[in-house]
């Protein structure tokens, strides 16, 4: 929400800072409250109170950290996170890898090329409860795909992720993948398409191998789309709760539980707001864990010039 | 200027004189499935018969979803008219808040003390001796559910009680059929434990839990055997690979599995499959062995409102719910129990009947909806569905519940 300095501005006749690009900053008044009020005042009120009793409706009844001792002690948290760690890793490197792979076959001037883009992004236009349906049935073991090889003549073939308590995250992931690996595919493609072609014809003249290229000299080049499509997709990560509603509603048992759907929950089924803000706020303080390092690296260096 | 007062005034005068004649309010519930659809519409057709407007309100999935905007919509001061929720403590907060209407003129008018039965539905509509709400169903969840397809196909006779149905479930397995249906949900999960407890463990037991909070009981033998007992039934119910209720009922109407343990809204499946009790299902209250149900269900409630006219008209609808000729038709559709014992429900099937019959012998336990906080009640869920699913040996389950109890409120 800076405003840019503008280091050459003549130093003669000093302008007020505050009415300096005065329009600008009357324009973006609104949203600088309602970033305030909304995310900054709502985050401090929901740390306030997750130190209270607070049930159905919010009180001060201060219990210190009682709600963070029950939370911690919760079997249902420490699976949630454990599941979100599964998660999160593999839906992190395996976009990551999959979309750049896409972008890079894309890349190769293949023919259709917008066909298979369009096919591609497709999934990224359904929200995260079609995919989980859709996904939910296609994994069925009834309907899905079980049933379509065994009715091929593989008779032992067995495929039923989302009913088994230890694969049921990957049936998740599965899903996860199909709708999301598009999108970062589009970023990785606009960024491969703004590297210079001269860098490849270099490249060759060199006779560097491809992959070769694209390893060491196209990725390091690429780092701010690196940059935006882990932000994009750790954001989601974070926030898994329509797909695991829509595709598991956690189950079976409590064996893809994850910890947004804790916090709604507790929240709300459970009329226990107290204990849904300590779980919330344990979802900010991990996230805050890995953006401040991750900011000051990115942003921390540029101050200087 | 004073031409736009007195058009003003004239609008409002007749806006309050229409007012009085024909109310529109606006009722939230989550009944929305075929069956629950109908039952709603009985409501809506005696209200609207007597003049008033009735603006449906119905909110799309089950209750989890419904109460946040229920409740959201009443503390953000967009109260509804009247709205739906299952009696028991969840607007405990908001009736404290004075935020709902005090019926209690209306039920002494109606003699609801003497007409409610069992009374213990009236009592969780009470707070400090002034009622709040109006009980329209009883809905209980100690139901076994047999089918008979499967047993015929299995050379064995319909199990008559829990412990028949755990004796024949080796045999039945042994016909390539799931003895146990069990959607892999906490809540269903969690009925099915408090179904089993009643049948193994007694009244007494159940009780010494459920009303009176006594984690000893909890972790006495009554229920060291019931968390036995419901460690074989997991393993019984090891395959079943679906997720919602209804899909459970499913398997048990279409003969895939031999029995669910599900509440008598199950009924309504077996209704719409054109099935027939005793011949095609049946259907075991208590499980057969102890012959009691839980009295949970739903009551109208009616957030507090600033218009007089909305106000009366809210009375008048409270009295209009509970009135016999809308309890019966209400009930005959939804396959609930009335809420009151001096109706005509001899149209009622089978199922509904021995229901009914428990009822008017006194065999009422209060539902868990009344004795434990939501928040208790999702604890309790969420360890029977971890419990239910993975490895969990039984006393270590017996050691958690034990402490959920000691710490419940």
């Amino acid at each position: 929400m800076t405003v840019a300095s503008d280091p050459s501005a003549p130093p003669a006749k000093r302008p007020i800072r505050l009415t300096r690009n005065l329009m600008a900053k009357l324009a973006s008044i609104p949203m600088i409250l309602t970033a305030m009020v909304v995310f900054v005042g709502g985050t401090a009120w929901t740390v306030t109170y997750s130190f209270t009793g607070s049930r159905m409706l919010p009180k001060t009844k201060w219990v210190g950290f009682d709600q963070y001792e029950r939370l911690w002690d919760t079997d249902r948290w420490l699976i949630s996170i454990k599941n979100l760690a599964i998660y999160g890793v593999c839906s992190l490197v395996l976009t990551l890898v999959l979309g750049f792979f896409l972008a890079a076959c894309l890349d190769r001037k293949i023919r259709f090329e917008s066909a298979f883009r369009t096919i591609f992004l497709y999934p990224f236009a359904l929200s995260f409860v079609v995919t989980g349906l859709v996904w939910q049935w296609i994994l069925n073991p009834d309907f899905g795909l079980q049933n379509i090889v065994r009715g091929w003549g593989w008779e032992s073939f067995t495929f039923n992720p989302l009913n088994d308590p230890d694969t049921v995250m990957f049936g998740l992931l599965i899903a996860g993948l199909w709708q999301g690996t598009g999108l970062i595919m589009c970023i990785m493609l606009a960024g491969l398409r703004g590297i210079d072609e001269d860098i490849w014809k270099a490249a060759k003249v060199d006779g560097i191998s491809t992959v070769k290229t694209y390893v060491v000299v196209i990725i390091p080049m690429m780092r701010p789309v690196f940059v935006t499509a882990l932000v994009l997709i750790a954001a989601g990560i974070i926030k898994l709760y329509d797909l695991v509603v829509a595709q598991t509603g956690g189950g079976p048992g409590l064996s893809s539980e994850v910890p947004a759907k804790y916090v709604i929950e507790y929240m709300f089924r459970a009329q226990n707001l107290g204990q849904g803000f300590a779980a919330s706020t344990m979802m900010l303080c991990s996230v805050v864990i890995i953006l401040i390092p991750w900011a000051y690296l990115e942003f921390g260096g540029r101050k200087r010039g | 200027m004073s031409n736009l007062m007195k058009t003003l005034f004239v609008g409002t005068a007749l806006t309050c004189a229409s007012a009085a004649q024909a109310v529109e309010l606006e009722v939230t519930h989550w009944w929305t499935s075929g069956g629950e659809a109908a039952a709603v519409s009985k409501f809506a057709e005696a209200w609207n018969a007597t003049g008033n407007t009735w603006l449906d309100g119905a909110i799309a999935g089950s209750g989890g979803t419904a109460r946040p905007i229920i409740i959201s919509r009443i503390l953000g001061g967009d109260p509804m008219a009247a709205t739906q929720l299952n009696h028991g403590r969840q607007a405990e907060e908001l009736i404290e808040a004075g935020l709902m209407l005090d019926l209690t003129d209306v039920a002494e008018a109606g003699g609801w003390k003497d007409i409610v039965n069992p009374s213990a539905l009236l009592d969780s509509c009470t707070l400090d001796g002034r009622i709040y709400c109006v009980p329209v169903n009883i809905h209980s969840a100690q139901w076994i559910w047999l089918s008979h397809d499967a047993y015929e196909n299995a050379g064995l006779d319909v199990p008559a009680n829990w412990h028949e149905f755990v004796d024949t479930a080796d045999e039945l397995k042994a016909a390539g059929t799931l003895p146990l249906a069990m959607g892999q949900q906490g809540w269903q999960q969690s009925i099915a434990f408090g179904a089993i407890t009643i049948a193994v463990a007694g009244l007494d037991a159940w009780k010494g839990v459920n009303v009176h909070k006594d984690a000893s009981v909890a972790r006495g033998p009554e229920y060291t055997a019931v968390f036995e007992a419901v460690a074989s039934a997991r393993e019984l119910a090891r395959d079943s690979n679906v997720q919602d209720w209804n899909l459970a009922t499913n398997m048990v109407i279409t003969g895939k599995a031999g029995a669910q343990i599900m509440g008598d809204w199950a009924q309504g499946e077996f209704a719409v499959a054109g099935q027939v009790e005793g011949e095609d299902y049946s259907c075991l209250p208590g499980l057969g062995l102890n012959e009691v149900l839980d009295t949970g269900g739903d009551a109208f409630y009616f957030p507090v409102n600033d218009d007089p006219a909305i106000t009366a008209a809210q009375k008048e609808l409270a009295a209009l719910l509970i009135s016999p000729e809308v309890q019966v038709s209400f009930n005959l559709a939804k396959g609930s129990l009335p809420v009151r014992g001096d109706i005509d429900m001899s149209s009622a099937n089978g199922c509904m009947q021995k229901g009914l019959g428990i009822l008017a012998n006194g065999g009422v336990l209060p539902s868990s909806d009344i004795t434990f906080s939501a928040d208790t009640q999702t604890q309790i869920e969420d360890l029977m569905a971890q419990f239910w699913t993975g490895d969990m040996p039984a006393a270590d389950a017996q050691a958690s519940y034990a402490q959920l109890i000691e710490d419940a409120d």
